[in-house]
């Protein structure tokens, strides 16, 4: 067979698809210029305004028409072919400022910042009635729902999905998945009104010996109440990863006793090893200063076959700050000449690769070292949940499969108490509030990263992972809604909004990654080296139109896929014909071939 | 002494050894190693180890000429001696008494190599350390180099060389032309030289040119590629400033204006001297770059970690390459949008005239991605073109650096920037291309050592008759038996290539204008009339006018024309892609990497066990012979009326068999890891690496509950 009829002729390339797909990124899709806008269910257009005129960077201004419903900002060009728009949720909006005075001719300027690395900036001439509102302040009004009293659109939003996505993670059938409890470890219901810790989930899983009134004592010990609990156990050695937040050592050395029995139980929990790492996320000396706050870290005479570690990972103000500083180097215009040196002074990829050697050590201690690990940063909602989910997705393959990142960000992210709403600012026009922070965006670049080392080892595809992200912001799902599993009860949360998960399962096949195949029982390990980091330009960079995203390898894959399939069902059809005609003489039967090929995953 | 069997190679013969040599293994600072023999040959330095062999799996991606611990003298790059804890840049000078007890060999191919001398005796340490230091560093004749002794038996599958056009008959270039629709005159008046030494043999010209006497061919446009249009593309050496006199411009003139001729009176001239880096430049850039990935020890590796990007920068290397794809994009650009021809100079006209030229003719035609094209292409402009291997690689360590310049290497670099962006465009795989970067340094092929067609005839007839049997037996590198097993040499092929259907590899269809990506912008200023012959009565002066007016354009301030290529990119990158027409690299900062596989393959620290691209393409290749299987089987079915059903197995991985089980690591095929110590490299002295000196570092993470607790 010569090579020309193996390979699939281009014809059948989906370039289409493709384009369509790199649009959709773009948020830049092709509407009829004239006619309805595509609303979502109890979506509302609030106001809109004609010969509106987008300072785009990348083309130059372009005029049109705008108009704000309750969830998003709709941008039509009308003088432009092709048709080009903007649909962008109001909710990735940061702020919304008027840029200077009124010119002469009374135009006034805009600027609008996103959170997701862009920056808008629109021209619009000021109503010659002032009495009436301007259609940006029509917007400042809806994309700051929260600090105008009114409701997210999430609670709106009353899509209905073939699945509910709340109903993805279920605390008690995952820790069974794990063979949880067992004879060393218990599910406590000493949480089951957040009376122990507000910001923990219900079910915690802690040690046999360890009684609940123990664990009540070593909440007080432990900062805002978050005492070590298992987040995940492996299934040989029964090395297990717990996560807690700093003890309240302080000045004098505090100690408390069963703080350091309950450590002392989860060792013993693990036949195989006499010893535990510790691992303090933060760089020693801000460990050491936070003993000037009450806080601190464990020390040695306290728990003596514990040996502490230091992981250097820095706080939620300077990965804002670094951030920051990405945004400036990318967006819009990139420096070529001085690119790298500007990509570097950012510090972006420093604390990615410093993140993921932390996951990294954590995950060979359990694995290699068949060691439990106990990991804490400050308070243990930023930088722990980092550490413990990237090491889990290295251990179990079970968290690569889309369902299961699904549970892993609904427990470790979600149910163990990141704080959402603080660190994105859902609907809150106060930008500068010190506590926003990308901690869940780095942690989604680290898990980007690793599938970019490990190809075929991630079920789910880098859209899946954008997508998540665009909805971090988007304010349409409830499921990245307030800082708690408590708080997202008491607001009823999953009873008045759809989870994100219930959209993304509902059309698996544009989140799979053709090229999985799975190595069930293979523990990854990533290389942290910067050679081999990169900047996720198809995410942070994909506004400007020059970094089109390229996706050979996966197209292709599709492709042969399809080519396979079809050629199967020829082939099956074929033999079936033929057994049909030799069916009645003969008596030996050939295999089908189509049993020996191994199986691949088959969304084209 | 070597036992029998060991030579690879007939013709090698070993000058010196020494045991016991430590090998140290590279990975870490623990200075365990291996024991064994270090040889040094006419060929290469070699080190055998004194262990048995360990159970080797086979390994699918074996060269045949050199193994793992070999390294041929030509692959040498640089010698360090260690004299009492300090590490001493060996230069001919120093070898004289003293040898050092540890010896660092770094190669041109990026393996870094350390033996210990201190376990043997004096005075065979002595030896074989003066030895390789003298075979590797000193001066030598080219008569020395290991191809004048090698004595391969030519491979009885020449299908390689067959496909390959050499560029090296009169037919070849009228092909040629013929296949681009070239008009333009074949000059076989340089047969024997007569004209100039520096011309290739054969070579094609713009018709117009009369008079090819003068100034020993200098300034003689030379004919690159015809654009569908009727424009091509000409390079030719200028002599240097100094030299300039009146009759000389006027010669010039005469030369640019039968380059107008070629096509619609148009042309637009760029001396590639003024606008890129100069050789020295290239070299000076090169071997900062090349530091960065010759890694000695893990704690060097995490200490260059800490400032990979701003080091990488400071090479300026990747602006190099971002540089001379700009210049072949604004190139194609005069080529295919405005329609003129151009013409491209350089003192030489074999330098960076053959890197423009050549990445040029494969963004504009897709023959030269296919991998007989490309190699093509490499002995049209490069080998033909003679291009100075023999100087510009160093082949003969001469002192004199002023010749000395990684230009081919170059090339490939910009070649695997494309190929990295437009991976289903090109039929040959980025490890076809780091083995050819690999393979200049390899004394066996004719086709890297010699500086002219001129000196490689008179080199090879001088050295035939002396030879016994018949002419000099030394292959060319496009025979890839003589490195790799047909098994092998499957590697060199792109999974991912979208063949065009129907549509024969040896003929090139002629470049029409369908092509979807091919662009049709609003005329320029300067845009010639579309009749042909409109000038043609027209007085010189009006087409000095014109050419001057072309000229200024391009030469006038140099931000415009990176204005007006990125303005053509774009207008090409918003019409759908076409893997068999145009093709443009993007060029921003981000777009821009490394050649990855070539630079980290022998760095441990940056495996990734069960990871990298070779884990895609082990899928791609599994899915390719499952489709091809399966294809197989229907035209079976097809013929032999499905009534007899045929028992041989149905699915066999005959394209490549590596195991799949997802535990290669990313530096597959080249390094092979071994799999028993599945364990991850931690980095070290991380402590160093992130110094955030501003305030935030310090502030507590809850800004807003600071003194909750007491």
């Amino acid at each position: 067979v010569s090579d020309t009829e193996l390979r699939v002729s281009q014809d059948q390339s989906p370039t289409q698809k493709f384009l369509f797909y790199f649009l959709k990124l773009m948020h830049v899709l092709n509407y009829p210029s004239k006619g309805e806008l595509p609303l979502l269910p109890e979506e509302h257009v609030q106001d809109s305004a004609k010969d509106v005129t987008y300072i785009c960077p990348f083309i130059g201004p372009v005029r049109g028409s705008l108009s704000v419903t309750n969830y998003r900002l709709f941008f039509r060009c009308t003088d432009r072919e092709p048709v080009f728009g903007l649909d962008l949720p109001l909710g990735v909006l940061s702020r919304v400022e008027k840029i200077g005075a009124a010119t002469s001719r009374g135009d006034v300027s805009y600027g609008l910042a996103c959170k997701d690395m862009r920056n808008l900036r629109f021209v619009h001439k000021e109503p010659e009635d002032s009495l009436k509102k301007s259609v940006f302040e029509v917007l400042m009004k809806f994309a700051f729902p929260v600090s105008n009293n009114m409701s997210l659109f999430a609670f709106e939003y009353k899509q209905v999905f073939p699945e509910n996505g709340w109903k993805v993670y279920d605390p008690l059938a995952e820790y069974k998945r794990q063979g949880l409890p067992n004879e060393s470890w218990r599910i406590s219901k000493v949480n089951d009104h957040y009376e122990l810790c507000d910001s923990y989930p219900a079910a915690l899983v802690v040690p046999v010996t360890i009684t609940d009134e123990e664990l009540r004592r070593v909440s007080s010990f432990r900062a805002k109440g978050r005492i070590p609990v298992l987040s995940w156990i492996h299934p040989e050695s029964q090395a297990a990863v717990v996560r807690a937040s700093q003890p309240m050592v302080g000045q004098n050395g505090r100690r408390c006793k069963e703080d350091e029995k309950l450590l002392q139980a989860i060792m013993d929990a693990n036949a195989q090893s006499h010893k535990m790492f510790i691992f303090d996320a933060r760089p020693s000396v801000n460990a050491a200063a936070n003993k000037m706050k009450g806080g601190g870290y464990e020390s040695e005479d306290a728990y003596q076959n514990a040996e502490l570690v230091f992981l250097d990972i820095h706080n939620i103000h300077v990965m804002r700050e670094s951030l920051r500083k990405l945004k400036e180097v990318v967006y819009p215009n990139i420096e070529d000449s001085h690119w790298l040196s500007n990509l570097e002074s950012t510090h972006w990829l420093e604390h990615i690769k410093l993140i993921l050697a932390g996951a990294l050590r954590i995950a060979d201690k359990v694995e290699s070292g068949k060691t439990s690990v106990v990991v804490h940063c400050s308070d243990g909602w930023d930088r722990t949940p980092q550490l413990t989910s990237l090491a889990l997705i290295m251990l179990d393959s079970h968290y690569r499969t889309i369902r299961g990142f699904q549970i892993l960000l609904e427990k470790e992210w979600l149910s163990f108490g990141h704080r959402f709403q603080q660190r994105v600012g859902h609907g809150d026009k106060n930008h500068t509030d010190a506590d926003r922070s990308p901690i869940f965006l780095q942690f989604i670049d680290c898990v980007w990263q690793m599938t970019r080392q490990f190809p075929a080892a991630f079920e789910f595809n880098e859209y899946f992972l954008i997508t998540i992200l665009d909805h971090l912001y988007s304010c349409l799902f409830g499921t990245f809604l307030c800082n708690s599993e408590q708080q997202r009860l008491k607001e009823e949360v999953p009873k008045h909004t759809v989870s994100l998960w219930s959209f993304v399962n509902s059309q698996l096949e544009e989140f799979v990654n053709p090229l999985y195949v799975g190595y069930p029982s293979h523990v990854l390990f990533p290389t942290v080296g910067i050679r081999h980091l990169q900047l996720w330009v198809t995410y942070y960079i994909r506004w400007n139109p020059r970094m089109r995203p390229q996706e050979p390898v996966h197209q292709r894959y599709k492709e042969l896929l399809a080519k396979r399939a079809e050629l199967q069902k020829r082939v099956e059809e074929l033999q079936r014909e033929a057994a049909n005609r030799t069916a009645s003489s003969s008596s030996e039967r050939a295999g089908s071939p189509t049993r020996s090929i191994t199986p691949v995953q088959t969304f084209v | 002494m070597i036992c029998s069997g060991f030579f690879v190679t007939s013709g090698e013969v070993e000058f010196c050894s020494a045991n016991p040599i430590l090998k140290y293994t590279q990975d870490d600072l623990s200075q365990r190693g291996v024991f064994g023999t270090l040889f040094c040959t006419n060929f290469r330095v070699t080190f055998i180890s004194d262990e048995k062999p360990q159970e080797k799996t086979d390994k699918t991606f074996k060269n045949k000429l050199y193994g793992e611990n070999d390294i041929p003298l030509m692959c040498v790059d640089h010698i360090y001696g260690v004299y009492d804890e300090k590490r001493k840049l060996i230069t001919g000078g120093l070898v004289k008494n003293k040898y050092p007890s540890k010896m660092i060999i770094h190669c041109k191919d990026l393996r870094v190599f350390q033996f210990s001398l201190t376990f043997s005796k004096e005075e065979d340490a002595k030896k074989i350390f003066q030895g390789i230091a003298h075979h590797c560093l000193e001066e030598k004749s080219l008569k020395c180099v290991f191809a004048f002794s090698y004595m391969g038996t030519p491979s009885p599958e020449m299908q390689w060389k067959q496909e390959t056009v050499m560029f090296d008959s009169p037919e070849d270039w009228t092909q040629e032309m013929k296949r681009t629709k070239a008009n333009c005159r074949l000059v076989t008046e340089n047969e024997n030289f007569e004209l100039s030494q520096r011309l290739p043999k054969y070579f094609v010209i713009p018709l117009t040119i009369g008079d090819l006497f003068s100034y020993q061919g200098k300034g003689l446009p030379i004919w690159c590629w015809s654009h569908y249009s009727g424009c091509a593309l000409f390079k030719a050496s200028f002599p240097p400033v100094t030299q300039e006199d009146g009759d000389f411009q006027k010669h010039l003139d005469t030369m640019i204006n039968a380059v107008a001729h070629n096509h619609l009176y148009s042309v637009k001239t760029e001396d590639l001297s003024e606008s890129l880096p100069n050789i020295q430049d290239i070299q000076q850039s090169y071997n900062k770059f090349k530091q960065f990935f010759l890694i000695e020890n893990s704690t060097d590796f995490w200490l260059s970690d800490v400032k990979w990007f701003s080091s990488l920068e400071s090479s300026g290397w990747l602006d190099i390459i971002r540089q001379c794809l700009q210049k072949a994009v604004e190139v194609v650009e005069c080529l295919e949008k405005d329609n003129t021809n151009v013409l491209i100079t350089e003192e030489e006209g074999t330098d960076l005239c053959c890197v423009i030229s050549s990445l040029a003719q494969i963004m504009l035609d897709p023959y030269y991605r296919t991998l007989m094209g490309f190699q093509s292409l490499v002995q049209k402009e490069w080998v033909a073109g003679c291009h100075a291997f023999l100087d510009r690689c160093n082949h003969l360590h001469q002192k004199d650096k002023e010749y000395h310049s990684p230009v081919f290497l170059l090339f490939l670099e910009c070649v695997w920037q494309l190929v990295h962006q437009h991976s289903p465009a090109f039929q040959f795989s980025e490890t076809y291309l780091t083995v050819l970067s690999d393979s200049v340094h390899v004394p066996v092929f004719s086709t890297f050592l010699f500086n002219s067609s001129h000196h490689r005839e008179s080199v090879m007839k001088a050295e035939s008759p002396l030879a016994q049997s018949g002419p000099l037996s030394c292959p060319t590198v496009w025979d890839w038996s003589v490195q790799f097993d047909s098994k092998a040499q499957n590697f060199f092929f792109n999974p991912l290539y979208l063949e065009k259907v129907k549509h024969d590899r040896a003929v090139r269809k002629p470049h029409k204008p369908k092509h979807q990506r091919n662009l049709s912008l609003p005329s320029t200023a300067f845009k010639t009339p579309p009749k042909k012959g409109f000038f043609k009565d027209e007085t010189d002066s009006l087409k000095k006018m014109l050419r001057v007016k072309r000229l200024s354009r391009w030469r006038g301030s140099p931000d415009a024309p990176a204005a007006t290529t990125r303005e053509f990119f774009e207008s090409w990158q918003h019409r759908p892609l076409d893997y068999h027409g145009l093709l443009l690299p993007c060029l921003d900062g981000p777009a821009v990497h490394i050649w990855m596989q070539r630079y980290l393959r022998w760095i441990p620290e940056v495996y990734i066990l069960g990871g990298g691209s070779v884990a895609v393409m082990t899928k791609l290749m599994e899915l390719l012979s499952q489709v091809q299987d399966l294809k197989r089987v229907l035209e079976q079915r097809d013929s032999s009326q499905a009534a007899k059903l045929d028992h041989r197995p149905y699915f066999q991985h005959r394209l490549l068999s590596f195991d799949s089980s997802g535990r290669l690591s990313s530096s597959f095929p080249f390094a092979y890891t071994c799999y028993r110590s599945f364990k991850p490299i931690i980095p070290t002295g991380l402590m160093q690496s992130l110094m955030v000196t501003d305030s935030l570092a310090s502030q507590e993470d809850e800004a807003s509950s600071v003194v909750s607790f007491v």
